[in-house]
């Protein structure tokens, strides 16, 4: 099960490796989606998959999964989301005043004199 | 008053949610502001004397004991950098009164600031991995804010960039812990230390470590990872990049100066040494830049690339002399950079431009606002008796004595390219013929002198007071030197 969530990790990774490298920001920000949900998979199969029951107090089971990264993951999904969602309007403002969404087009050489 | 080392993230998260409500007030924002940084100050000053006479205080959140729960933890050089960092606030608050304009005010830029102080003043406070992760993001949510409050062409462009390099080096953080998680299964920072002692450090630590100085390199702005500091500073007006300039480069530096210190200390060969030879690398690409430009934010933006690396060598030679170089140098720069933006950005109101080819003979009418600028000038380039000098010269006689000869070589000669690089602001924008600038007489330049006046003087004492101040960084650096410190008052065993 591990080896099967390492690929997929791996893939969410590539592809948002590939996406964050467009020019199109909009591919960019998906691309940004993706490389969060990466990481936070990564961090759910570090704590080793289901092993045991439901970490409850009178569960009387030989072996608990670790809640912890669970915990974690929560609390990096509500960062990515506000990330995201600053970071879409960011580009939708921006595209209203620079009039592009290509960051090719978006250089500057204000100051670098 | 076990509570106490709460109180600096605590009275500045209640501020902000307090000035949300009262964002269209402009002038009950400014007074609240004020006041809340004034009483954030107080309480960390008070939280210094604490651990200073009591040693580190600690704070189980929830009472959940120490390994399993998220602990705060104040040790000397946690507590000091969170009074500079609110010294640092309270003057760019001053400073903004008048500076910032009414529009970004009503757009909560008080509040926003407030969040930002929560966020630094929480990473240095925390004991716990994952939590610092938490405040790191509190604080890079707030700076996106700041960068980009305003909306100008230029802000909007290079906050894009900046919101990327960011998310991605969140992403590698969220990984580093998550692979640090499956070696050690636990997160308190005293615990890990702990355990990888217990487990000698085996290889794939060596990953973790340099995944580590990857995170915190990009934060920090360490070479290669620099290359989105210039642009992207540029952007936000001078009170924004005071602090930005000053606080949150250095919560870098300070994250790969604890993880260094207290977890990755065991097999210094190829981490230490590769964070040396990256910093020495940052040193000269900083001077390059530092005396290519001929704008003068560019210039002092370029200084803070220069502080990284001489900091980041001291870290990398890891004896107690030069870690102690790397505190106190530190700190000063924190000071000494805030005073030099904020000078700078009174340069640039009165001259209403950043090039320096168009000011000049600003002294004439400013005598003032020249002569502190030459301190802050004189300081930075670390002239004894004033801050920069004491820092810097622990750091180069402690790389003297584990022979690391060239680092050495190259912070002596980086002191004289950065002395170089501010006098030129100096001779060109104060001395010479004065020229008439538009809308010079209606810029309030003594108001606006006033609080970086103020970091000077803090910077002058620190540097004239070092006698004092020494008995505060030993405190910081034998934590840092000796690990078991820190695990024993958090684990209280």
């Amino acid at each position: 099960m591990e080896f099967l969530m390492a690929i997929i990790i791996g893939i969410l990774f590539a592809s948002a490796v590939y996406l964050m490298l467009s020019k199109s920001l909009l591919r960019i920000i998906i691309g940004t989606g993706l490389l969060s949900h990466g990481a936070h998979l990564l961090i759910l199969s570090m704590g080793g998959l289901k092993k045991g029951t439901v970490p409850l107090l009178g569960e009387n089971a030989k072996a608990y999964v670790d809640p912890l990264p669970q915990a974690l993951i929560l609390t990096a999904i509500v960062i990515s989301f506000g990330v995201t969602a600053f970071f879409l309007v960011l580009a939708y403002r921006a595209y209203q005043e620079l009039g592009t969404d290509n960051v090719e087009e978006m250089r500057g050489n204000e100051g670098n004199d | 008053m076990i509570n106490l080392l709460i109180l600096p993230i605590l009275i500045p998260l209640l501020t902000a949610i307090l000035l949300i409500f009262i964002g269209k007030f402009v002038v009950l924002q400014r007074i609240v502001a004020l006041v809340s940084t004034l009483a954030t100050l107080i309480a960390s000053i008070v939280l210094l004397f604490t651990v200073k006479n009591e040693g580190i205080q600690t704070l189980n959140l929830s009472n959940w004991t120490a390994p399993f729960g998220i602990t705060l933890v104040s040790d000397m050089l946690s507590v000091l950098l969170v009074t500079t960092t609110s010294l640092i606030t309270l003057c760019v608050v001053i400073y903004s009164i008048r500076s910032i304009g009414v529009e970004r005010e009503r757009y909560y830029y008080y509040s926003v600031m407030q969040f930002m102080l929560v966020g630094v003043n929480g990473a240095f406070t925390t004991g716990d991995i994952f939590n610092l992760f938490v405040f790191f993001e509190v604080m890079l949510m707030s700076s996106y804010v700041l960068i980009v409050i305003g909306g100008t062409k230029i802000q909007l462009r290079e906050t894009i960039k900046y919101i990327l390099v960011n998310v991605i080096s969140s992403a590698i953080f969220v990984i580093t812990v998550a692979y640090l998680y499956s070696v050690v299964g636990t997160l308190n920072m005293a615990d890990i230390s702990r355990r990888i002692a217990e487990i000698n450090q085996p290889a794939i630590l060596t990953v973790v470590a340099v995944l580590f100085l990857i995170v915190f390199g990009l934060k920090g702005a360490i070479f290669p990872l620099y290359f989105w500091l210039p642009g992207s500073y540029y952007a936000p007006p001078t009170p924004i990049l005071a602090l930005f300039g000053s606080l949150l480069t250095k919560v870098g530096i300070y994250s790969i100066l604890r993880t260094y210190t207290l977890f990755f200390y065991h097999d210094t060969g190829y981490t230490h040494q590769l964070l040396g030879i990256l910093a020495i690398i940052t040193i000269i690409a900083g001077v390059i830049g530092a005396i290519a430009y001929w704008d003068v934010k560019k210039i002092i933006i370029y200084n803070i690339i220069i502080a990284v690396g001489v900091i980041a060598f001291g870290i990398s030679v890891m004896t107690e002399e030069s870690l102690k170089g790397s505190v106190f140098y530190l700190i000063h720069d924190m000071i000494i950079k805030a005073a030099l933006f904020l000078l700078i950005g009174v340069m640039i109101k009165i001259t209403g431009t950043s090039d320096l080819r168009k000011m000049g003979g600003l002294i004439k009418k400013y005598p003032l606002l020249g002569w502190t600028f030459l301190v802050a000038a004189f300081a930075l380039a670390g002239i004894p008796p004033l801050s920069g000098f004491i820092g810097k010269l622990l750091i180069v006689r402690g790389s003297f004595a584990a022979e690391e000869y060239v680092g050495a070589l190259v912070v002596l000669m980086s002191s004289l390219l950065v002395l170089y690089s501010v006098i030129k602001i100096f001779i060109h924008g104060f001395w010479g013929t004065p020229k008439d600038f538009k809308n010079e007489d209606r810029q309030p330049v003594h108001f606006l002198w006033f609080p970086s006046a103020i970091l000077v003087l803090a910077a002058v004492f620190y540097g004239v007071g070092a006698e004092y101040m020494n008995t505060l960084i030993s405190q910081a650096t034998d934590v840092l030197v000796d690990p078991t410190i820190y695990i024993d008052a958090v684990l209280k065993e």
